[in-house]
């Protein structure tokens, strides 16, 4: 894994390498170096099986964080490649060409985060929400309790406690 | 955001297909294959002695539609094995809304299986019932703050009985359709009338949440 990892540092900007297992990494890179260093582990290091591709919204950065999580199957190790894209902005370049399996990611991404693929096949379509019309619901600034309220019907009476005193109320009330 | 299209299914614009002589056959699914017409309400029938013989028929003979949405519906394949054995209680199941006269929702439902739910619903024939299982159903449960999951399935589809729990056990299941039993035997379960009284009611509710309205008002 080791000399994998050299050998990503050697053709590509690499910025942070993180080592979370012997079989895990999470390796950093610029947005435009993302897609060839998937590309590379794929065809070169024998990654060929695509994870998932998953997002991160790091609101107080104003980045989306998106992660390419690849396996080797004969070496049972996972490399995800990390970049960092503008949060207004979001457009990343698309994997459609080297997994099918990334069109329904970035459909997914699309949906879930407003997240842009040019080329991708089929990314418009709706995957789960069928004629949403506001903001993407999972970036951060969209509150779903506000829009569970004001959409659903709230069955009133509903409370909640917070856990730790209403523990400490209801099996030590004297301390 | 920018203007999403909204994704018409396919199967649904009218199109010309070439029929078995050649001829040109123009369909419209919209208008041939459903039916635009509203709801009626059952009227029981005016000796009571005959209305209470139909309803212990209906009540021996529960068809459940084999439709599973959220975690509940991995608690009803218990019901049909030798240990709870629904079959007794005169439950079964059946593949296809014609056939079924009970609707079981067994957990969550997600706005794009509610839009799937309420045509399954339309498309079976009267008498029927609902039976909604688990907390969120009723309020919401563990997903009341979801921006995908309903909160009261009251409000859309009218419901007979209620099981509580989170996710209620095969016993539970078992002790509901008891109770519903009683309340058909009893002729109180009038979900479908209450549906077809309070159509309009019922309709904005689902339009209110359901944005892609694509099909008929009613499909039976």
């Amino acid at each position: 894994m080791e000399k994998i990892i050299q050998h990503l540092q050697g053709a590509f900007d690499v910025k942070a390498v993180k080592k979370q297992r012997n079989d895990l990494y999470f390796v950093t890179v610029g947005k435009d170096q993302a897609i060839p260093a998937v590309t590379y582990l794929r065809d070169a290091e024998g990654f060929s099986h695509l994870v998932m591709i998953t997002v991160a919204d790091w609101m107080e950065k104003g980045v989306f964080e998106l992660n390419y999580i690849v396996h080797n199957y004969q070496l049972h190790a996972d490399i995800s490649i990390c970049t960092n894209i503008d949060r207004e902005e979001a457009t990343m370049h698309s994997a459609h060409h080297l997994w099918e399996q990334a069109w329904t990611y970035q459909r997914e991404l699309k949906e879930m985060y407003g997240i842009e693929f040019p080329g991708s096949p089929r990314v418009d379509e709706s995957f789960n929400l069928e004629g949403w019309d506001n903001i993407p619901p999972m970036r951060r600034e969209f509150d779903t309790l506000k829009y569970a309220n004001e959409t659903f019907f709230p069955r009133p009476g509903r409370v909640s406690h917070d856990p730790a005193t209403y523990m400490k109320q209801k099996l030590y009330p004297n301390e | 955001m920018e203007d999403k299209k909204t994704f018409i299914d396919p199967d649904l614009t009218k199109r010309t297909v070439i029929g078995p002589n050649g001829e040109d056959i123009t369909v419209d699914p919209i208008q041939d294959y459903f039916c635009d017409a509203l709801p009626k309400k059952h009227e029981p029938k005016r000796a009571k002695i005959f209305e209470n013989f139909f309803n212990w028929a209906r009540a021996e003979s529960i068809w459940v539609l084999g439709f599973g949405t959220g975690c509940g519906s991995i608690e009803l394949y218990p019901l049909l094995t030798p240990r709870f054995d629904a079959y007794r209680f005169g439950v079964q199941m059946r593949p296809t809304p014609r056939q079924a006269n009970l609707m079981i929702i067994s957990g969550y439902l997600s706005v794009k299986t509610l839009k799937r739910a309420i045509r399954s619903y339309e498309q079976m024939q009267n008498p029927k019932f609902v039976m909604a299982l688990g907390s969120c159903t009723i309020n919401g449960g563990m997903y009341f703050d979801s921006y995908n999951t309903i909160n009261r399935l009251d409000k859309y589809m009218p419901v007979d009985v209620y099981v509580a729990g989170c996710m209620p056990r095969p016993e539970a299941i078992l002790a509901g359709f008891e109770a519903l039993k009683k309340r058909i035997k009893a002729g109180k379960a009038e979900g479908a009338n209450l549906y077809a009284e309070n159509f309009e009611t019922y309709k904005a509710n689902q339009k209110k949440i359901i944005r892609d309205w694509n099909m008929p008002d009613y499909n039976w």
